[in-house]
Parts: C-alpha cells; sequence; structure tokens
C-alpha cells in the first residue's frame, strides 16, 4: 500500500482489501489502532477495557491463516470496538455499570461471536451510558467519554464510546446497540455512520438486555460501505434468540452501489419543527435537495402520533428495564455488598451502591408503571399507542419507499448541559425514537457540519426488513458529498 | 365433631404443579435429571447471566398440550409467557417466566371417584411455567447455598375451581391428577422428588349459602395424606373461628406435617405485586394443528374410563378396578394377561396380591422378570387343575427368584397336582385305616371331622392331590358302610 496512507484513514473496503491482498498485515493494522487509542484514549475514555495482547495474537493468527492461503473470513484482519455492552468471554463486560464492575462472562454474543468468525479482530470495549440508559454517555459509571469534534462535549449516547472510537480512528468500525437512538444519534453527534437493523435482525443473544421489545445490535463505521461489511456478518436468524427473524440478509455491501433514482422519500412534517435548531434544519433541508439532485423524489408525509413517542418510549423502556435488571442483586455475580447483615439489605445495598442515579430513576419508573393498579394506565397504555405509531408507519410507507428526518435536534451539546434536567436529556432522542417503537431498521449519516465545526446527522428509515433500501440511500447521498471524509482535528 | 357433620360446607380449590417429563429444562438445554449434584445442570441461561435469553422448549408445549387434552381443556392456539417479578436467591432473573392472562388452555374437568360414583372437578385453568432453584440453608452457617439445577425445569400449573368439597375429596383429586399425568406419560408424577405438589386454597360457608368465605392458602404440600391432613386441620381451625364468631384473614400458611398443623406464612397485605407483563423475549405461543393432531394421538384411554370398563365390562369390583387402574403399568400388565388367554376376577385377585409383593414399584412392571403370559400360563394351570391354588403360591416366588415358567418348575419339582383316583384311593384307605377310630366318630355324626380327614390325605401328598377330587372320594368312601 501506499505508504503516505495513514492506516487509520483507510476506510473499512480499503483496509480489508490490503490486508487480504497482503499489502498490509492483520498485525500491522491491529498495532497502528492500538497506538492511536494509547496516544488518544485518555483524552476521549471512549474505550473501557483493552487487551493489546489478545488483540495481536487474534491478529496475527489472521496474518498466519492468509499467508497459510486460507480464508479467514470477509472481515479478516478488521479492528473492531464493541460497545460494552456485549458480553465477551476473554475481556471483561461491565456495562458501564459498577454493579459488574469488571465482570467476567463465560460466553461470547452472537454478534460477537460471528464478528470472529468473520475474521473481525476485536480490539476492546467502548464506553456507554450505564446499561445503555441515556443519550450523552454521562451515565457511564466510568467517566462521561469525549466527543473528538471538541472534547468539551459529549460523543452522545448511549453508544457514544463506539461512535466516538470510529471517529478518532481508534477502530475500523464499531459495535453499538440502538434502543431509542442508541446508535444513530452519537453516530450523528460524532460525524460518523450508524445503522440500527430491523428489530429482530441481529441477534440480541449475549446483548445485556436493556429494553428486550426495543434493542438492536447495529455497526458503526466512518463510512456507509463499512456498515454493510458489518452487516452481513452479523445479520441473520439465531437459534438462540427467539426474537431473531428467520429471514435471510440481504446483500448489503451491493446495496450500496444501486443507487436512489425514482425511490419516493418521505419528509413527515412533524420532525420539522420547534426545537430543530436552524442549522440542523438547513443541513438536512440541503441533503433532501441532493437525494433530489440523484433522482429521488421528495413527498410531504404525516406520522400523526409522533409527538406521544417520547412519553410511550419511556414507559415501554422503563417497564422492560425494571424487570430486565432485577437479576443484577449480587447473588451470583458483579458486585455484592458485603456489610449486609440479611437478604433484604443485601439486595438493597448492593442496588443503591452498584447502580447509578440514571439507571435507578429508570427501575423506579419502570417498577411503578408496571404495578397493580398503574399497569393499564401506563404500560398497556402506551402499549397500544405503539400500535398508532406503528401503523403511522405502515400508512406512511404506502406513499414512499424511504423516511427522511435530521437525527438530533441539535449538535453535540457540551458535556454537563443536559445533566441536571432529565427530560431534556430524553428529548435528545426526539427523532431517533419512533423507529425503534416501529421495530423499522435506521441509519445516520452525516450531512453537514454547523459554522463551529459539529457534525450534522441525516436519518433515513425504511420499511421493516428493507436494509437494502437504507443503505442504497445512504451510499448514493454518501458518493454525492465528502462530509464523511472530514476528520476531527484532533485525529488528524 | 366429624368434619362432615360441620354447620358449614367445605369449598377446596387446588393448584397442582406438575414437573413435566421433558429431557431439557423450558428456556435451555440443560437437562432435567434428579438428584445430581448441586448446580451440574445448569448454563448461562438458566443461571440468569447478563445477555441470555430464552427458547422455549416445544415438547413441554406438546406435553401441556396433551394434559390440556387429557383433562378436556380448551386450548389457546395463541398463548403467552409473561414476567412475574420478585426477589428471591433462588431465582435467578428476579422474575419466573410463567402464563399470566392467556394461559395454554382453559375450562377443562378432571374426574374423581370418591367412593364408587365418579364427580367431574371443573379446571379454571392450565399454564406453564419454569420452576426455581432451590435455597439451602446450613446449619450454623452465616451464608445460604442456592441449587440451580432445578431452575427453568418445566412446569404446569393446574388450577381447579372451588369444585371439591372436602379434604378427602382432595385427595382423590390429587390422585386422578397423578393417574392422567403417569397415563399420558407427560410426567412421572412421583411426589418424594417433588415432580406433584400443591397449593390448597380453602374456606368455609354456612351450608346452603351461594357466596364464598374468606379463604386460606395452604403452600407447597407434596403427598396425598399431607393434602388431606392439612385441609382437614385447616377446615377445623377455620369452623372453630366461624363458631366463636371471628373472622377468616386471608393469608397464605405453611403446613407442619410432622406436627401436623398449619401456620401463618404471610397476610394478603403484605402479598407482592408480582407486576406482571407480557415476556418480551418469547413471542407468542401458538399451537397448530398438527401439533393438536399429535396430542390427540398421544393421550391413552385414561385411568377412569379405563376403571370404569374394567368394572362395566370385565365385571370386576370398584376396588379391584381402582387398584388395578391406579399405575398404567399395573393396568397394561393387567390386559396384557387377559390377552394371554387369562380370566378377569382370578387374574386381578392374583395380581392385587400375589404380584404387588413382587413388585416394590408397578411402574417397573414392563421390566419385570415374569412376564404376563407367564401369569396367564400359571393361572390356566390353577384353572385346569392341574395345579392347586396354593402349590401356585409357592412356584410363584421361584418364578421371580428364576424366571422359569410356572409349567417348568412344577415339572422339576413335580408338583403337579395329583388327579388319579386309584393312587388317590390308596392313599385315602391307608389314611382311614390308620384312624378307625375317627371314623367311627364321623359316621357317629362328628361331620366336622371331614376336615381333618381331607388335611391327612394332602398332608400325605405334599399338598399335590387335587382338592376337589379328595373331598369327592372322600365323601363316597365314609358314606359308603
Amino acid at each position: 500500500m501506499n505508504t503516505a496512507t495513514k492506516v487509520t484513514d483507510l476506510n473499512t473496503s480499503e483496509l480489508l482489501q490490503n490486508i487480504r491482498q497482503k499489502t498490509l498485515s492483520a498485525t500491522e493494522a491491529t498495532k497502528a489502532y492500538l497506538d492511536r487509542i494509547d496516544s488518544l484514549n485518555t483524552q476521549l475514555n471512549a474505550y473501557l477495557y483493552l487487551n493489546h495482547e489478545l488483540a495481536l495474537e487474534n491478529a496475527a493468527s489472521i496474518d498466519k491463516r492468509l499467508a497459510a492461503g486460507d480464508d479467514p473470513g470477509p472481515l479478516a484482519g478488521l479492528p473492531i470496538a464493541a460497545k460494552d455492552i456485549f458480553v465477551t468471554k476473554d475481556l471483561p463486560t461491565s456495562c458501564a455499570s459498577k454493579i459488574l464492575a469488571d465482570y467476567q462472562a463465560c460466553y461470547d454474543a452472537t454478534a460477537i461471536d460471528r464478528l470472529r468468525r468473520a475474521g473481525a479482530v476485536i480490539l476492546g470495549k467502548t464506553n456507554m451510558d450505564e446499561f445503555a440508559m441515556g443519550s450523552s454517555n454521562e451515565n457511564s459509571g466510568y467517566g462521561a467519554g469525549r466527543n473528538p469534534w471538541d472534547l468539551e462535549r459529549v460523543p452522545g449516547g448511549s453508544s457514544g464510546g463506539s461512535a466516538a472510537a470510529v471517529a478518532a480512528r481508534l477502530c475500523s468500525v464499531a459495535l453499538g446497540t440502538d434502543t431509542g437512538g442508541s446508535i444513530r444519534q452519537p453516530a450523528s453527534l460524532c460525524g460518523v455512520v450508524g445503522m440500527k437493523p430491523t428489530y429482530g435482525r441481529v441477534s440480541r443473544y449475549g446483548v445485556i438486555a436493556f429494553a428486550s421489545s426495543l434493542d438492536q445490535v447495529g455497526p458503526l463505521a466512518k463510512d456507509v460501505e463499512g456498515c454493510a461489511a458489518v452487516m452481513e456478518a452479523i445479520a441473520g436468524h439465531d437459534p438462540r434468540d427467539a426474537t431473531s427473524l428467520p429471514h435471510e440478509p440481504g446483500a448489503y455491501l451491493q446495496a450500496c452501489n444501486s443507487g436512489i433514482k425514482g425511490k419516493r422519500i418521505g419528509i413527515p412534517k412533524e420532525y420539522f419543527v420547534d426545537g430543530l435548531q436552524s442549522d440542523v434544519r438547513e443541513a438536512v433541508d440541503s441533503a433532501i435537495d441532493t437525494l433530489k439532485s440523484l433522482g429521488a423524489e421528495p413527498i410531504e408525509i404525516s406520522l400523526p402520533h409522533t409527538r406521544y413517542a417520547v412519553a410511550t418510549y419511556y414507559l415501554i423502556c422503563t417497564a422492560e428495564a425494571s424487570s430486565n435488571l432485577a437479576r443484577y442483586e449480587g447473588v451470583r455475580y458483579g458486585k455484592r455488598d458485603l456489610e449486609a447483615t440479611d437478604l433484604t439489605q443485601m439486595y438493597r445495598q448492593t442496588r443503591q451502591l452498584g447502580f447509578g442515579p440514571e439507571v435507578k430513576r429508570r427501575i423506579m419508573l419502570g417498577t411503578f408503571a408496571l404495578s397493580a393498579g398503574y399497569y393499564d394506565a401506563y404500560y398497556a397504555k402506551a402499549q397500544r399507542v405503539r400500535t398508532l405509531i406503528r401503523r403511522d408507519f405502515d400508512d406512511a410507507f404506502k406513499q414512499c419507499d424511504l423516511i427522511v428526518t435530521p437525527t438530533s435536534p441539535t449538535p453535540a451539546f457540551p458535556l454537563g448541559e443536559k445533566t441536571a434536567d432529565p427530560l431534556q436529556m430524553y428529548l435528545a432522542d426526539i427523532f431517533t425514537i419512533s423507529c425503534n417503537l416501529a421495530g423499522l431498521p435506521g441509519i445516520s449519516l452525516g450531512c453537514g457540519f454547523t459554522a463551529d465545526e459539529l457534525p450534522i446527522g441525516l436519518q433515513i428509515l425504511a420499511k421493516p426488513l428493507a436494509e437494502e433500501d437504507l443503505f442504497a440511500a445512504a451510499a448514493a447521498y454518501q458518493h454525492a458529498t465528502d462530509w464523511h471524509l472530514r476528520c476531527p482535528e484532533m485525529a488528524r | 365433631m366429624n368434619i362432615e357433620d360441620f354447620p358449614y360446607e367445605i369449598v377446596i380449590g387446588l393448584e397442582v404443579h406438575v414437573q413435566l417429563a421433558s429431557q431439557s429444562k423450558l428456556f435451555c438445554g440443560c437437562s432435567t435429571r434428579f438428584g445430581s449434584p448441586a448446580n451440574s445442570q445448569i448454563c448461562p441461561v438458566c443461571s440468569g447471566q447478563p445477555g441470555v435469553l430464552p427458547v422455549l422448549n416445544r415438547t413441554a408445549v406438546a406435553y401441556a398440550v396433551r394434559m390440556a387434552l387429557a383433562t378436556n381443556c380448551e386450548i389457546r392456539k395463541r398463548s403467552r409467557f409473561a414476567r412475574k417479578n420478585y426477589f428471591y436467591p433462588d431465582l435467578p432473573k428476579g422474575y419466573q417466566v410463567s402464563q399470566f392472562d392467556e394461559p395454554i388452555a382453559e375450562h377443562g374437568s378432571v374426574e374423581v371417584y370418591l367412593d364408587d360414583t365418579p364427580r367431574k372437578i371443573a379446571l379454571t385453568r392450565i399454564h406453564m411455567e419454569e420452576d426455581a432453584g432451590k435455597n439451602i440453608h446450613l446449619g450454623g452457617s452465616q451464608f445460604s447455598l442456592v441449587d440451580l439445577n432445578r431452575a427453568g425445569i418445566p412446569l404446569i400449573e393446574i388450577v381447579s375451581e372451588p369444585d371439591i368439597r372436602s379434604p378427602a375429596e382432595a385427595a382423590e383429586y390429587m390422585r386422578s391428577i397423578r393417574a392422567i399425568v403417569r397415563a399420558t406419560g407427560i410426567s412421572d408424577g412421583n411426589m418424594e422428588e417433588g415432580s406433584l405438589r400443591c397449593d390448597a386454597n380453602i374456606s368455609l360457608r354456612q351450608k346452603g349459602c351461594e357466596t364464598l368465605g374468606s379463604r386460606t392458602e395452604i403452600k407447597n404440600v407434596n403427598s396425598f395424606r399431607f393434602v388431606e391432613k392439612a385441609l382437614e386441620y385447616e377446615a377445623r381451625r377455620q369452623a372453630d373461628l366461624l363458631d366463636r364468631g371471628e373472622r377468616i384473614v386471608q393469608e397464605t400458611r405453611l403446613f407442619d406435617a410432622d406436627r401436623g398443623v398449619t401456620s401463618s406464612m404471610r397476610s394478603k397485605e403484605d402479598a407482592d405485586d408480582y407486576r406482571y407483563f407480557p415476556d418480551p423475549d418469547l413471542p407468542p405461543v401458538l399451537v397448530d394443528d398438527e401439533m393438536l393432531e399429535a396430542a390427540r394421538q398421544a393421550v391413552p384411554e385414561l385411568p377412569i374410563a379405563r376403571r370404569r370398563r374394567f368394572v362395566e365390562q370385565l365385571g370386576l369390583s370398584h376396588y379391584d378396578a381402582k387398584e388395578l387402574t391406579k399405575e398404567r403399568e399395573l393396568a397394561d400388565y393387567f390386559e396384557s394377561v387377559l390377552k394371554a388367554g387369562a380370566k378377569a376376577k382370578p387374574t386381578a385377585n392374583w395380581m392385587l396380591s400375589e404380584l404387588l409383593s413382587q413388585v416394590d414399584d408397578a411402574r417397573n412392571l414392563p421390566d419385570a422378570i415374569v412376564k404376563p403370559q407367564a401369569l396367564a400360563e400359571l393361572l390356566s394351570m390353577i384353572e385346569a387343575g392341574k395345579i392347586s391354588g396354593k402349590i401356585a403360591k409357592t412356584i410363584w416366588p421361584k418364578m421371580w427368584e428364576s424366571g422359569h415358567s410356572a409349567k417348568a418348575i412344577a415339572e422339576e419339582e413335580n408338583l403337579f397336582q395329583q388327579s388319579d383316583e386309584k393312587a388317590l384311593m390308596k392313599e385315602i384307605d391307608s389314611i382311614l385305616q390308620k384312624n378307625d377310630d375317627k371314623v367311627q366318630e364321623y359316621r357317629g355324626g362328628k361331620e366336622k371331622l371331614f376336615g381333618f380327614f381331607v388335611g391327612q390325605v394332602m398332608r400325605a401328598t405334599q399338598g399335590k392331590a387335587n382338592p376337589q377330587l379328595v373331598n369327592q372320594l372322600l365323601k363316597a368312601r365314609l358314606d359308603q358302610s
């Protein structure tokens, strides 16, 4: 390869090609990323767990197989970061919670296992909001991650560490999870591509559950093709996850060349309202113009129940979380308060000390929403509204093929700005939440920058299982623009 | 006072938990074998590790459907699992996966024989759920230990309407349930191993009153006898309170089998709010026509129906029919003996006395060394007068020891009945000669000496003489003169 180009500046396809053609070894690639991690992670706090020796060993074994003429898989030698929500048998998994401090899992999540089988090299585990609850990474039990575009700003959340790691070139691609925008929102705030597949497309086995009916695994990368390559490796039915879909995954990389000609793109009027920052609006409007110039046909649509999405989401996700997090009580693993003198005290103290404030808030909200006498008014009603929101999308997709919106109403906000007001924080996900409630695939990619060099994200949503359409549209836009080529100052 | 003489009517409803006989747990591949070392049958899923997900065991569903059919339930083609949330160290996930508002089956019935007339007890529902683990409290230790081998084992809970009217009927109802689960093969019904246990709800009301009284629930009773004893104690306790004009506190009680009493565990006021909601990790349980048909094929004739047939078609007594249908294997054995040519009544008699004294557990009969054909042969030898019943009883244990046929043993040991008239006459004459004085007494009117002469002949022939023939010949000789 051209030695003038830095290994870490290569996009995913180039990197894979170089390794496959042996112009670059997996070991060199891994080492290049580890070096950058060593120099930048202290500032970014993007990684929680790293094991250089292990990563280099894995890379060396890929090189050995390549040298022997084996095919180690389509992602051979790809240095990848995994959100600390994926359990891994060779690295600790904390879910950024003190209650699971240095917890060592005894198995690999399905997505991790599939990445390993595809030849990827796992560099480490990235920072996140504790149990994926948050939109800024400030709820991490191990210190907030930082945004590489401005270290005084949040990287977004909850997959903030993954997004920051991709943006700062601390990995080629990263794995995240998206419950209400947790891949797309940080991707938007960090100026990378983040994709959330259809609910059930990627196995949730081994993903520490936050809200089971909303959680979905997806990739983050510098470009659309990087996400497509990871998706090809991780998507598909898993017999260990009863909610995983039986459908065969699509040819996502190929779809990246399909273009957007003739596609009707719906612009939901409910998304272009007060609270949407003007420079974000302008960037998205201009992106819609670009899509039009590429042959797409924009039409205005309505998603009338949009205004109920945040309330609906926070009832459902907290209810499920209150139950999902019951297992962290100190009996079998993780933190246990040793001062406790009886069982009830052990439960109380362990959870009191182990969980952070936002996690406790959500457990309490969810416990309340499921309580006898309140269930119908809250949880059951939220489920009915969820059906209405899903129907909004069904109706909209009768008129259009794709839906285009801003990903986040604002670019990355300063650290500490919203921590005192949980409701303000919840509104950061206002454009991303409906997609999870409806189980749709969605993607966020860069569509501009603010005057002070902060990335702006464009969100595209597609029909269930229509990930190919999503990749086609996103790639068409990316091929016509160069936002994705910009690199934060600190990472140059 | 006998509880039958109370001025109150006893109203009982039972929740029976049955462990399904599937090889693996409800949501993972771990074995369900009983009695293994603690925590040797666990995996990330059933021990509630972070990130795990449940996958439903289809065999368990098939068993639940089979039970639902055998109890005349309506089967829900689309049922759901819910989470029952509470904290306890033996509950790894902090919730139990169970069925709540959409159980797999509803509105069934179970027939119960108390005396000789059957009564139908209505079922509210049958639902599937997973078992919890087991806490082990070591004496003197500051800690308790948890064994999760049982966690995730598939159960069904069979909930009856408050249709049961006495503790004895409650025990009989449980026996019926056990007979059905064993006949259908969905459970081993083994109560010592906890495969069948129940919670019993009981209330009293003035005879003739329509509304139900306040009830108490007795938790986790695991034998027929204890169910009856616990309910009887509880009926008396409630009757005493009502007699004194006091009110029954709705509460959960525990039965202490050693002392034969129930005691309060917790009142309704402290009852947990389980915060049930549909389990988002599990899609709805679908039962299609194919599954229903397979379950239908797998439901054999039920013990109660078999019992009725034994009475009505084979002429057995209610008692014999009931005893023979207690275990499926026993009834199967019985019918195999009949098929091999034996008659019903002598077979039933033989089996309930002689056969059951040879086997510890009738459920092992399929592997017994003495096959039904061998018993049929023995019975036919008695029937044909080739051996006496008494000799047969000496041959029988030898068949169990050696596995040889009755015929072979009789031949080898020369046990065939002596029916040769000439030879017998010779014996008779020699005995009468030796006991001339008694012969005179007999002829003088002391007729009960006849038995003495018979005994002498039998002794002289080592019991082999055909008793009818001896009677006949002896009578003829003595009455001659």
